[in-house]
C-alpha cells in the first residue's frame, strides 16, 4: 500500500525548509552554502570524484571527511556483487514452472492448474513450462542467463514460514544461529568502515545480512536518504550529521546497537549524499507504477555503475507469495512485476557494461503443497524454485524436477533434488572466492557444483 | 516472586512509564516517583475509567480524522489514543496483543474490521487470555487474515491452526506435530462470512454445516473437537504457560526471566485461570525491570512519547507515512509473527526515527529572526535547553559530552558576528534531533 501524500507533503515541507533556511541570508552573507546535498546530482558527484566539484562547498570549513572516504572507496571498488531477491511467503514453484498437461497435476489442482498451452516451454525439461508472467525470465533463460533450480530445499522441510526462512537466511538448519550467511561472509571478507558492503533495500534490515562484526546498512530508497532538520542549515547541519557518528556505546546491548547504527547512518549518509533526488540516468525503461521494487533496482544499478563499494544486496520481490487463497490473480501480477523488473535490471547492467559483476539469486522459504486447498489457494509445502540470473551464470539446471508421480513426500509436498547449502557453498567459493568452510556450518558435507561460465 | 526494593526515583519512574506505557508527560516522572513502586504499578494495572485528555485528532486543516475510511487514519486514530489516554498500560497491552496476534490490513483489506479487532484486544487487554484467544479465533479480521473463513470440512485450510500453536500459544515445534496442525484445522472448521459488492466481507458467523463433526486426534487426545476445544487444548497444553510467561516477559524486560521467577509466574498464571493482569503486575514490580539492561523503544511508542513530552496531540497526517519509515506502521505488521523486536534499529529505521522527531519538533523550531543573539554561547547551556524540550530525559554523562562537543564545535565555526548571533539557534534545533536519536533516548 502506498500513498502519494507521502511524497507530496515531504517534498513540500522540504521546499519550505529550504526557503526558511535561505530567508534573509543573501542580504547578510552572499554565497552561503545551500543545505548539504540539496544541489548535488549524479553528474556533480561524478565530477567531484575527479576533484572538479569541490567548489560546491568552496573554501568553507565543512568537514568533507566522510564524503571523501566514500569517494575513495568507490574508486577502488569493482568486485563481484550478489543480489538476493526474496519471494516472501513461500512461492508456488508448481505455478512458476509448471508440469504442463500432466494428469496428476490436473488431479491435484482442478481449479489452479495452468493450461498446457499457457506460458512458454522450458527448454531444459520438456515436461515443464514457464508461467505466462515469467516470459521476461524465459527470454533471459533462452540467452543462457538464468540457472534454474526446479526443486531446491532441504530434507525434512520445516513448514513454518519463520523457521524455514530462518534456515535459508542463516545458511543452516539451525534455529539458534543469530547471524545471516551473507553477514558471516562479510564478517570474513568485509571492512569495518563500509556499511554499504551489505545493503538491504528495504524499510528494515534483512536477517541474511546480519553480521557479527562488520557494519551493514539498510535503506528503503537510495534517493531518499536525507536527514532534514527544521531550522538547521549550513555548517551547523554538517556538524550535526557528523555528530551522529559520535555517540558513546553506553552500557547495554541496546545502547551499543543504537550507537553503532547512528555511526553507520553518518557514514552512509555521506556515501549516498550524491544520489539524493534519484536521477539515475537508467539506459533502459523499468516497469512504471508505485511499487518500490523497480525504483530500488534502478537505483541499485546506478550506484553500482557509480562505483559504490557494494558486495551483498538484499531486496524483497513485490507481492505476497503466501497464497492460501485466491492464488492465481495474486501470482500473475506479482510474478509479472518481479520478472519484468529483473529483466530491466539485467538489461540496465548490460547497457552500462557492468553485467559481469552482478549475480542475482531469487529464492523463497519453501514451495507449496502439490494439492490445492479448496480456497483457490495452496498450503505450505517443501521444496521450491530457485533462480540464478546474470551474464556469468552457466544457465544449466541444477537438480531436476522430481515429478508429481514419485516426487511428492508423505505430506504431498515436492521433495528437494538440490540442497540450498550446496548452492550457498558454491556461490561463496566461485562467486566470492571465499572458502565456504568459514561461513557455512558443515560446509564439507555439501558437494560443489559449477555455477559460472 | 521477587519484588524490586531499591530506590524508586525519577529515573526508575521514567523507565516504568516508557516500558508500561508511552513515556512521561512533562513532570509526570517526578509525580510517579513520589507514589512509590507499589502505587505506581497499581495505578497502571488498575487504571481509572478511561478518559482522553486534550484535543481530538485532526488533519492539518483541523478536520476530524476518518479512521475507518481514509488511508492512514487508522494509524492516526490509535496513535492518538496512545498519546491522550489515561490508561497507558491498557493501550500498551493492546499494542502487545497486536504484535502477538499480528494481523495485517495488507491481507484483511478493511480498516473497519482491523479497528474492531483492535477494540477486542483493548477490551481484553489485562483480562483473561482464554477470553482473548477465543474472541480472536473468530474475530473477522483474523478469520480473513489466516483464512479461517475458508476452512471447511470439505477443504480444511491449515493457516490458522498452525499459527494458533506456533505463534499464539505454544511456540515453534513445542510439543505438536504436523498431524496436530491438520487435526486442529479440522476442529477449527465452521466459520464463514458473505461478500457483498461495495461492502466487502460481512455477516461473519458459525455454520455448523461447514464444521467437521468427526473425531480428531490432537496432542494424543481424541474427541469430536470444535473451535473452542482447539483453543482450550492449546491453553491446557503443558508447553503453553511457559510460552505465555516468557513471551509476555520479553515485551517488558530484555533478558529472559530467571528460572525460579519463570516458574513462579507460570504458577501465578495457571492458578489465576489464565489471567493476564497478575502476571503483568508481577513483571512490572520485578527487580529485573529496574536493574536490568535498557531496551529499544518500539517506534510507535517513541513517537507517541515524543508527542506526550510536548503535550502535543495528533494534528497532522504525517505520522501515517512516517511510521512506514520508522518501522512500525500500526495495523500493518510485517507478517503474522509481528514485528521483530531484535531488529528495531538499522540505518533505514533510524532515519525514520529522525524524521519522526523532526516532525514532532517542526512547529517549535526556533526561528533565527526571533532568537538571533538571545541564546547562550555556552555549549552546555544549549544542551540543557534542548534536553528540556523533551522534558529533560535521563541521559548518560558520556552522551551529554558528545552533545556538548557538537555544540562547541559548531559554535567554533562561527567567525562572523551574524554567525555568532544565529548559530546558537541552529545548534539548539539540531540538538533536539540529536537527543531524539541518541542511544539514551531510543532506549529506556
Amino acid at each position: 500500500m502506498s500513498c502519494s501524500c507521502n511524497e507530496f507533503s515531504r517534498a513540500s515541507l522540504f521546499r519550505r525548509s529550504v526557503a526558511e533556511a535561505g530567508r534573509g541570508l543573501p542580504a547578510i552573507e552572499p554565497g552561503m552554502p545551500l543545505p548539504a546535498g540539496s544541489g548535488l546530482d549524479r553528474r556533480s558527484f561524478l565530477a567531484r570524484t575527479a576533484g572538479l566539484a569541490l567548489a560546491v562547498y568552496g573554501a568553507g570549513k565543512l568537514p568533507l571527511g566522510l564524503f571523501d572516504e566514500g569517494i575513495a572507496r568507490a574508486q577502488s571498488a569493482g568486485g563481484p556483487i550478489l543480489v538476493s531477491v526474496f519471494l516472501e511467503g513461500g512461492a508456488d514453484s508448481l505455478s512458476m514452472l509448471f508440469p504442463a498437461g500432466n494428469t496428476r497435476y490436473h488431479q491435484l489442482r482442478p481449479t489452479l492448474a495452468l493450461q498446457p498451452n499457457e506460458g512458454s516451454p522450458f527448454s531444459e525439461d520438456a515436461r515443464l513450462r514457464w508461467h505466462p508472467s515469467l516470459a521476461p525470465l524465459a527470454e533471459l533463460h533462452d540467452e543462457g542467463k538464468v540457472t534454474v533450480l526446479p526443486a531446491v530445499g532441504y530434507t525434512n522441510a520445516d513448514q513454518s514460514h519463520f523457521t524455514s526462512r530462518h534456515y535459508w537466511e542463516v545458511g543452516a538448519t539451525d534455529a539458534h544461529l543469530r547471524t545471516g550467511w551473507l553477514g558471516r561472509y562479510l564478517d570474513v571478507a568485509g571492512a569495518m568502515d563500509n556499511p554499504l558492503q551489505g545493503l538491504a533495500l528495504s524499510s528494515s534490515l534483512h536477517p541474511a545480512l546480519a553480521s557479527a562484526n562488520v557494519p551493514v546498512a539498510c535503506v528503503s530508497r537510495i534517493d531518499e536518504y536525507d536527514f532534514w532538520a527544521a531550522g538547521v542549515w549550513g555548517p551547523v547541519q554538517q556538524r550535526m550529521l557528523d555528530a551522529l557518528g559520535t555517540f558513546p556505546p553506553g552500557s547495554s546491548a541496546a545502547t551499543r546497537k543504537a550507537a553503532e547504527v547512528t555511526t553507520q547512518v553518518a557514514r552512509l549518509r555521506g556515501q549516498l549524499l550524491p544520489f539524493d533526488g534519484g536521477n539515475w540516468g537508467s539506459p533502459v525503461p523499468y516497469p512504471p507504477g508505485r511499487n518500490a521494487f523497480p525504483a530500488r533496482l534502478a537505483g541499485l544499478a546506478a550506484i553500482i555503475a557509480a562505483g559504490l563499494p557494494l558486495r551483498c544486496v538484499s531486496v524483497n520481490a513485490p507481492g505476497m507469495y503466501d497464497t492460501h487463497a485466491d492464488q492465481a490473480g495474486e501470482l500473475t501480477d506479482s510474478l509479472a512485476l518481479t520478472a519484468n523488473t529483473l529483466r530491466a535490471f539485467q538489461r540496465d547492467l548490460e547497457a552500462r557494461g557492468i553485467a559481469d559483476r552482478v549475480l542475482v539469486h531469487v529464492w523463497s522459504e519453501f514451495g507449496r503443497r502439490g494439492e490445492e486447498n479448496g480456497s483457490d489457494g495452496t498450503d505450505h509445502g517443501a521444496a521450491g524454485i530457485g533462480l540464478l540470473i546474470g551474464s556469468r551464470v552457466r544457465g544449466q539446471m541444477l537438480g531436476e524436477f522430481p515429478g508429481l508421480e514419485t516426487g511428492l513426500d508423505n505430506d504431498g509436498n515436492l521433495m528437494a533434488t538440490f540442497d540450498y547449502r550446496t548452492l550457498y557453498c558454491s556461490l561463496l567459493e566461485q562467486w566470492f572466492a571465499t572458502d565456504a568452510a568459514q561461513i557455512i556450518p558443515n560446509a564439507a558435507g555439501f558437494p560443489r557444483v559449477p555455477l559460472l561460465r | 516472586m521477587p519484588v524490586y526494593r531499591g530506590a524508586f526515583g525519577r529515573k526508575e519512574a521514567e523507565r516504568l512509564l516508557w516500558r508500561a506505557g508511552f513515556g512521561p508527560r512533562p513532570g509526570e516522572a517526578a509525580r510517579v516517583a513520589r507514589k512509590g513502586l507499589k502505587r505506581a504499578v497499581d495505578d497502571l494495572v488498575y487504571p481509572p475509567r478511561v478518559r482522553m485528555s486534550g484535543k481530538a485528532p485532526t488533519d492539518e486543516d483541523g478536520a476530524p480524522i476518518a479512521p475507518r475510511d481514509a488511508w492512514g487514519h487508522d494509524h492516526l486514530w490509535w496513535l492518538d489514543r496512545m498519546v491522550r489516554t489515561n490508561q497507558p498500560l491498557v493501550e500498551r497491552m493492546t499494542l502487545i496483543w497486536h504484535d502477538w496476534f499480528a494481523t495485517s490490513n495488507e491481507g484483511v483489506g478493511s480498516q473497519k474490521w482491523m479497528l474492531t479487532q483492535n477494540q477486542t484486544m483493548r477490551t481484553n487487554a489485562l483480562g483473561s487470555f482464554e477470553r482473548l484467544l477465543l474472541a480472536l479465533t473468530h474475530d473477522p479480521a483474523m478469520l480473513i487474515w489466516l483464512n479461517g473463513n475458508q476452512n471447511t470440512r470439505w477443504d480444511p485450510n491449515e493457516n490458522y491452526a498452525r499459527e494458533l500453536m506456533e505463534l499464539f500459544t505454544l511456540g515453534a515445534g513445542q510439543g505438536y506435530t504436523e498431524d496436530d496442525v491438520r487435526e486442529q484445522a479440522r476442529a477449527l472448521t465452521g466459520w464463514r462470512n458473505d461478500w457483498r459488492e461495495g461492502l466487502g466481507d460481512v455477516n461473519f458467523r458459525y455454520d455448523a454445516n461447514r464444521h467437521d463433526g468427526g473425531v480428531k486426534v490432537i496432542f494424543g487426545q481424541s474427541g469430536r473437537f470444535t473451535w473452542i476445544d482447539a483453543c482450550r487444548l492449546c491453553l491446557r497444553h503443558p508447553a503453553h504457560a511457559r510460552f505465555f510467561v516468557r513471551k509476555l516477559w520479553s515485551y517488558f524486560i530484555p533478558t529472559p526471566p530467571p528460572a525460579a521467577t519463570e516458574a513462579a509466574l507460570r504458577t501465578l498464571y495457571r492458578r489465576s485461570g489464565y489471567q493476564i493482569r497478575p502476571v503483568v503486575s508481577a513483571i512490572l514490580r520485578h527487580p529485573g525491570l529496574y536493574t536490568g539492561p535498557r531496551m529499544v523503544k518500539p517506534p510507535a511508542v517513541q513517537v507517541a512519547g515524543m508527542l506526550r513530552a510536548r503535550n502535543r496531540t495528533v494534528d497532522t497526517e504525517v505520522w501515517s507515512w512516517v511510521s512506514e519509515l520508522d518501522g512500525q506502521r500500526l495495523f500493518l505488521p510485517p507478517n503474522v509473527a509481528g514485528w521483530n523486536e531484535d531488529r528495531w534499529l538499522d540505518t533505514s529505521t533510524m532515519r525514520g526515527r529522525w524524521t519522526a522527531a523532526n516532525y514532532v519538533a517542526l512547529p517549535y523550531a526556533l526561528d533565527t529572526d526571533q532568537w538571533r543573539g538571545k541564546l547562550s554561547l555556552d555549549p552546555s547551556k544549549l544542551v540543557d535547553s534542548a534536553l528540556s524540550f523533551w522534558g529533560t530525559p535521563t541521559i548518560a554523562p558520556e552522551s551529554r559530552q558528545a552533545l556538548t562537543t557538537f555544540a562547541a564545535t559548531a559554535l567554533g565555526d562561527a567567525d562572523q558576528s551574524w554567525e555568532r548571533a544565529e548559530y546558537p539557534v541552529l545548534i539548539v534545533n539540531a540538538l533536539r534531533l540529536l537527543i531524539a536519536v541518541s542511544p539514551d533516548y531510543v532506549t529506556c
